[in-house]
């Protein structure tokens, strides 16, 4: 809109010729809008096979459609009620530490720029660029019964458990790994943000014998508000499917009546017993549902925080 | 104004033992893992192993050099991640200038265009069908080209070009006669450095460390990314390991090889993380710029 007196006068230049005009620019951004629409839109189209008897051989325009037949399917699986309860609780808890990189991001913030800080920040930055394999698997090797949580456990007096396989422990080892491996990288979008706060804003405070709590209270953190709110938002559409390649290794027989979640339900249907519509059916069920929560949350945080801030 | 003073640096004791423990808490498994990987496996499964290596060894090392799984994935993986993040980069840069652009014609439409990409999607099952359909299932092409413009990546060097390199150096090169392309080329690229790497490291990482596509569209070992060699051996525990001859009987013997496999695992979990873990604080700087940029709401 600002941009608008940059412009020539409307009239002088029809639309057409501005197009030509860029026409390179086009050329330039096509490569990638074709490998968005080929990957990324075209199995958009193949959502249809969730309300049709999906067969292979004769495609999605030639498959007969079947309506909500397949959503009916799975509402009515018996598993139905215990997939959603576990979806949202773990979805839900890992939704609850999303404080926890504000806080440690305030915490690093108070601390003097030195070159100990520098070194604290590579350590807790190092366990993002661990992979989720590597980070499952070391998971499994410490709670296995010879792992060092186990040995934690017996050296207080418990006893040792195959931790894996206990379901109440899954969505605690669930969310400590998750913490393990985010909570550092985590900070750095607020660090950035912090790093904005004016000084003068800060001096005035001190001045007027405010403590370093209450500087924190009052001026830090109204600060990166909107940073927290976009985090909050972007949080909520992922929710329903971030956790699922870690869930699904995780995941094990023992462990499957609070593991087995949507997105691994899926994956079973579809890849593994090739119900083709059945599982896009689920998979529609699981995108509706996290569209429905960004829509919510933006407009939570939108109302709390006056139009300010949320993502459109 | 002493007693100020002797607040602040109890505020500071409390705030600076605080983050330090939990920098010992987050570095603890990986340490853990290290003087495991040196330690004697039986002495790692009676608890011994706690601060420091117990019973020096590297048989654990061996054992996995002998796991030559582990090395084509290495291979692969190495292939992939320099393509594919070519691939990505080539995609990205050119329609990120393109977005930078505030006068084109549908330019909105195309920010859109990208944008929904990350509230709509296929899902699983039409993703593999597609992949399926264009014939690269089992195929290595398939762990390279991709969707490739991710929104978020776009955005931040979307943001580069218009707030780091200034409009004058444009209009130099437009009175000179410059296309678009060679304003781009000659203009922009060479000063678009930082935020090429910033992509470099982005992409890069992401492509060593996945391995969910590997595991849907590829079923033949030779093609195996790292990450999928990783989760066959550390988590579905196929490995290979024969030991030497034991006397003695076979329950000892299959002790002795269970524990020398959870030895082996701490030396996998060590050479495979340490590619990135090493590369990656030369490269932090630039990891916290390309956050930043990308934490300004465009």
């Amino acid at each position: 809109m600002k941009n608008k007196n940059r412009n020539p006068a409307p009239g002088q230049h029809t639309l057409l010729m501005r197009v030509n005009r860029n026409r390179q620019l086009y050329f330039m951004v096509l490569p990638a809008i074709v490998a968005v629409f080929i990957f990324h839109y075209i199995p958009v189209y193949g959502i249809l096979m969730a309300f049709q008897n999906y067969k292979p051989s004769r495609g999605v325009f030639g498959s007969e459609f079947v309506g909500l037949k397949h959503f009916k399917t799975f509402v009515e699986y018996p598993y139905f009620w215990k997939i959603i309860g576990n979806t949202l609780s773990l979805s839900l808890w890992s939704f609850v530490t999303t404080p926890a990189p504000i806080v440690l991001a305030l915490m690093l913030n108070e601390m003097r720029t030195t070159k100990f800080k520098k070194s604290i920040q590579t350590i807790l930055y190092a366990p993002h660029f661990v992979s989720v394999v590597v980070v499952c698997s070391m998971v499994l090797l410490f709670v296995s019964r010879d792992g060092i949580a186990n040995k934690i456990v017996e050296f207080f007096g418990g006893t040792a458990t195959d931790m894996i396989g206990e379901p109440k422990l899954f969505v605690p080892i669930y969310l400590i790994s998750g913490l393990w491996s985010g909570l550092g990288w985590g900070t750095i979008l607020f660090t950035s943000s912090l790093s904005s706060v004016p000084m003068e804003t800060v001096e005035a405070a001190k001045v007027d014998g405010a403590s370093r709590m209450r500087i924190i209270w009052h001026i830090y953190l109204p600060h990166i508000r909107p940073t927290i709110a976009t985090v909050m938002i972007m949080k909520m559409g992922t929710l329903l499917s971030i956790g699922f390649e870690k869930i699904f290794l995780l995941q094990n027989p023992l462990n499957l009546e609070v593991s087995s979640v949507i997105s691994t339900h899926v994956y079973e249907m579809g890849l593994i017993g090739r119900q083709w519509s059945y599982s896009t059916a689920v998979g529609v069920f699981n995108n509706a549902i996290s569209i429905i929560l960004v829509i919510l949350a933006n407009t939570v945080v939108k109302k709390l925080t006056e139009k300010e801030s949320g993502l459109w | 104004m002493l007693k100020r003073k002797k607040r602040i640096e109890l505020f500071d004791v409390v705030n600076v033992g605080l983050v330090v423990a939990i920098t010992i808490a987050v570095l603890y498994p990986l340490y853990f893992c290290v003087i495991a990987s040196f330690s004697k496996p039986s002495e790692i499964a009676l608890g011994n192993v706690v601060t420091w290596i117990k019973g020096f060894t590297l048989d654990s090392y061996k054992y996995m050099l002998r796991e030559s799984q582990l090395w084509v994935g290495y291979r692969n993986t190495i292939i992939y991640t320099i393509f594919g993040t070519l691939y990505n980069l080539v995609l990205t840069i050119p329609a990120a200038y393109v977005m930078s652009k505030r006068n084109v014609p549908f330019g909105k439409a195309i920010n859109w265009f990208f944008f929904l990409t990350m509230y709509v999607g296929g899902g699983l099952i039409p993703q593999y069908i597609l992949v399926k359909n264009l014939n690269l299932i089992n195929n290595p092409l398939s762990q390279i080209i991709g969707v490739g413009v991710g929104y978020y990546n776009l955005t931040i060097t979307k943001q580069y070009f218009q707030t780091s390199i200034s409009q004058n150096l444009y209009d130099a090169a437009y009175i000179d006669g410059a296309s678009e392309w060679k304003a781009f080329v000659n203009v922009a690229l060479p000063l678009a450095k930082p935020i090429i790497t910033v992509l470099t490291l982005y992409c890069g990482t992401s492509r060593w460390n996945s391995y969910f596509s590997a595991l849907m569209f590829i079923q033949d070992s030779k093609y195996f990314p790292l990450q999928l060699v990783l989760r066959n051996i550390l988590v579905k525990n196929q490995v290979s390991i024969e030991m030497g001859p034991t006397a003695g009987d076979d329950l000892a013997y299959l002790i002795q090889r269970a524990q020398q496999v959870v030895g082996m695992k701490y030396a996998i979990v060590i050479i495979a993380s340490l590619p990135l873990l090493l590369l990656f604080p030369f490269a932090q700087k630039y990891f916290e710029k390309g956050t930043m940029v990308g934490s300004v709401k465009g």
